[in-house]
């Protein structure tokens, strides 16, 4: 056993806490949820130089070659600065869907202007039906000449309304629940008949409904197998579920520091808050819900390369549920021991709060990761 | 032992029922269903239409224009205005502010402030917490010193629930820092609208306005205006707390809740199925569907008994608050991803626009966030179960 970070792995994990401690305060990014674009272009330019956007990435196509648990580092920072801009859905779900099941030229074309910051990618699997579904797909994508033409609606696309790119999966063959028939594709965003609505997120992000229209693709915008992308979509998902568990620790970190910061300095009846017993054996219980959560987060962003499935998806889901819970218990309790300032959205705490729930709305809910956990077994 | 209402009492749920039905504005009742955002004239046009039928003080003696109920029907009244989608009439006058005038108050005080509050003429705002004061109230700093024929007001109050609509406030004010804390409070009504008076919103999670910081800044407020005796605010404060107990348990609304969440989890698909048949998600509801069966019962047991509601009460407090918080939740984790999408334009009762996912989904996860609040307001429920801990077990 070794849980010990690698010398280059801390000096990453270091250079972008410091990098978010100094330029990515709670009152600049406020300012940046603000803005129309709901992100910063100099902050991604800054990730792109600090090498963020290309860790997971072989090196073949601009990347690091690091590796599930470089990408766990960095969401877990990201996660502690509630950093808005779009990595999870550029980096972490789209790449890891090129990644795992683009051609070599999709790759090389794609990746490396992902890698520099130039292009930003969005995936549009969900529909209005399909909860956490990830074979629940009714778009349809009908053979054209040598492409195909979509039509259907994909919901809450998280940054969908900025992404160059959208992978969209869609229906090629089979019933809307079918595990067979789903393909995806490369659409660029901007190409007749797609149209965004965009709109912000409780959390501080962006998504948008998008709905495709007679929207054409060439062959090769096809991404991976025709008919077969289900276990490439699973696989994507689950490294993108590791890595939402990674953001959450990080955010239940600072939410907990905060919230012991909170009782050691509020003063009632003379003395803190922190002082009554009461409240002492909540900031432990959040404390450990903490660490439990990180454990099997580190699980699942080493087991996320299993080569069997299964191990995969049930260390993944574990996880998932873990963060759910946790990430619930921990935001109720931390806006109760701030009293009134946990409910103000002046104060960060609430802020972790929204997004740790938002997380268990991603991707699948503790509901949705227990059955899949007992279907893994 | 008879558990079931009496002929009577269910012929007043009747009465209750289809006055709402008739009366309540169909606008009005829309965004509450929905969760819509209700402005000052939506809750002033409800309690305007209760004061003509004569029930928008209920719980007041018969002289000042009360309708001398039980208890009992008390709760009839307020479960079916819950369920209804009735607004909540605003506590702050007629609830909290009313009886400790009506009991400690001058003459003046009680013929000029309590039609007023009956008409919905004056809206009240409470003045009570300060950000030095949460649970520990009794160390109010915000001063009133007497100069003549007025008090000077200095200070700040803060959490006001909808003091951006409020032209008084009833305050805890320090008149004597020389005496034990609790016997240095007075209780103040002061005219909002005087010089010096100044009201700043806090936005919350939801990003709503609906609480407010209120600052006193040399406010010159009229001695007649001091209730009762100067250094007997506490006394009076406790008094207060004592009214407004019963009705927090909010089983109308809860059980409006329950049911609009039962139709929520009917029409969402999980699996391909309705949401309300998978085993997993039921079993959550019916959980919080046993309890406030339990919260109703217990709350009926509490206004049956013949003493006055005590420190009991609080459970009522605590698991009312349970109950509404776990419905929001619930209802949050219903509408799956569709919890994200953050549009407060929608919330607005003139909104027509694109909407985004189900329209009961729009305000979901804002609800949820929102009701945060009530395991802290009212006394938090830590202050509840110290309140239990303390004068019903004798810990």
């Amino acid at each position: 056993m070794d849980f010990i970070y690698s010398d280059e792995q801390q000096q990453l994990r270091d250079s972008l806490q410091k990098y978010i401690a100094k330029e990515y305060g709670f009152e600049a990014r406020k300012a940046i949820i603000a803005s129309k674009q709901g992100f910063s272009d100099k902050v991604w330019a800054q990730f792109a130089e600090m090498g963020l956007l290309g860790v997971a990435f072989d090196e073949a196509h601009g990347g690091f070659g690091g590796s599930s648990v470089d990408t766990m580092l960095v969401m877990t920072e990201l996660g502690r600065g509630m950093v808005v801009e779009p990595y999870f859905s550029t980096v972490v779900v789209g790449g890891s869907l090129i990644d795992l099941g683009g051609s070599e030229a999709q790759k090389q074309a794609i990746l490396s202007e992902v890698v520099q910051g130039k292009l930003l990618l969005a995936a549009a699997l969900g529909e209005p039906k399909s909860r956490y579904e990830l074979n629940c797909v009714e778009t349809a994508a009908k053979r054209d000449g040598a492409g195909y033409v979509l039509n259907g609606h994909k919901a809450v696309v998280l940054h969908g309304e900025s992404a160059d790119k959208l992978v969209v999966s869609a229906r090629t063959a089979g019933g809307a629940r079918d595990a067979k028939g789903i393909s995806l594709f490369l659409v660029d965003r901007k190409s007749a008949g797609v149209a965004v609505q965009g709109y912000r997120t409780i959390d501080g992000m962006r998504a948008a409904e998008i709905k495709f229209a007679n929207v054409k693709v060439g062959a090769d915008g096809v991404l991976g197998e025709v008919d077969a992308a289900l276990p490439l979509l699973e696989r994507a998902a689950d490294f993108a579920v590791s890595a939402l568990c990674a953001e959450a620790v990080g955010a239940m970190e600072a939410l907990n520091a905060a919230t012991y910061e909170y009782l050691k300095t509020r003063q009632q009846f003379g003395r803190p808050i922190g002082s009554f017993q009461a409240l002492q054996h909540r900031a432990v219980d959040m404390m450990i819900h903490c660490e439990q959560s990180r454990s099997l987060a580190l699980l699942a962003s080493v087991k996320v390369q299993s080569e069997d499935p299964n191990e995969r998806k049930r260390t993944v889901s574990a996880a998932k549920i873990q963060i759910g819970r946790s990430g619930r218990h921990i935001s109720e309790e931390a806006i109760q021991l701030h009293g009134g300032m946990g409910v103000s959205n002046e104060l960060a705490a609430g802020h972790y709060a929204k997004r740790l729930t938002m997380i268990n709305a991603t991707l699948g809910d503790v509901d949705h990761h227990s059955e899949r956990f007992a279907s893994a077994a | 032992m008879d558990l079931n209402y009496t002929k009577e009492e269910q012929a007043f749920r009747e009465d209750v029922r289809s006055f709402v039905h008739e009366n309540l504005p169909k606008d009005i009742g829309e965004k509450v269903l929905h969760h819509k955002r209700l402005v000052k004239d939506d809750w002033v046009r409800w309690q305007k239409i209760l004061y003509k039928k004569g029930w928008v003080a209920p719980n007041w003696p018969k002289e000042y224009g009360g309708c001398a109920w039980t208890p009992i029907q008390q709760h009839i009244f307020d479960e079916e205005c819950g369920y209804a989608g009735a607004p909540r009439v605003m506590p702050f006058g007629l609830v909290m502010v009313a009886p400790v005038i009506q009991n400690f108050g001058s003459k003046w005080q009680k013929e000029y402030y309590l039609p007023r509050i009956l008409s919905s003429e004056d809206w009240w705002a409470q003045g009570y917490s300060e950000p030095g004061s949460g649970s520990d109230l009794a160390s109010v700093k915000t001063k009133a010193v007497r100069q003549g024929d007025h008090y000077i007001v200095d200070g700040q109050k803060t959490w006001t629930t909808l003091g951006q609509y409020a032209n008084m406030i009833f305050c805890l004010v320090r008149t004597d820092t020389t005496v034990k804390k609790q016997e240095g409070i007075s209780f103040l009504l002061i005219d909002m609208t005087l010089p010096g008076v100044t009201v700043r919103p806090i936005i919350t999670l939801d990003e709503e306005h609906e609480v407010n910081e209120v600052f006193f800044d040399n406010v010159k407020v009229p001695a007649q205006n001091m209730v009762g005796e100067e250094g007997k605010g506490w006394t009076y404060a406790k008094f207060l707390l004592g009214h407004e107990r019963t009705g927090i348990a909010r089983v109308g609304e809860s059980k409006r809740e329950l049911e609009q969440l039962k139709a929520i989890a009917a029409k969402e698909l999980r699996n391909g199925k309705p949401l309300m048949q998978d085993p997993r998600f039921r079993d959550r509801i019916t959980a919080v569907e046993v309890e406030l069966m339990a919260l109703e019962i217990t709350l009926l047991r509490v206004l049956s008994s013949r003493t006055k509601p005590g420190p009991e009460a609080s459970i009522l407090k605590i698991k009312g608050t349970d109950i509404q918080q776990a419905l929001t939740e619930l209802t949050m984790e219903a509408v799956g991803p569709y919890a994200l999408p953050f549009r407060p334009e929608v919330r607005d009762g003139n909104w027509k626009g694109e909407s985004v996912g189900p329209e009961y989904a729009a305000a979901a996860a804002a609800v949820y966030f929102n009701y945060r609040k009530t395991s802290i307001y009212g006394g938090s429920n830590e202050i509840q179960r110290n309140i239990i801990s303390q004068m019903v077990l004798g810990l």
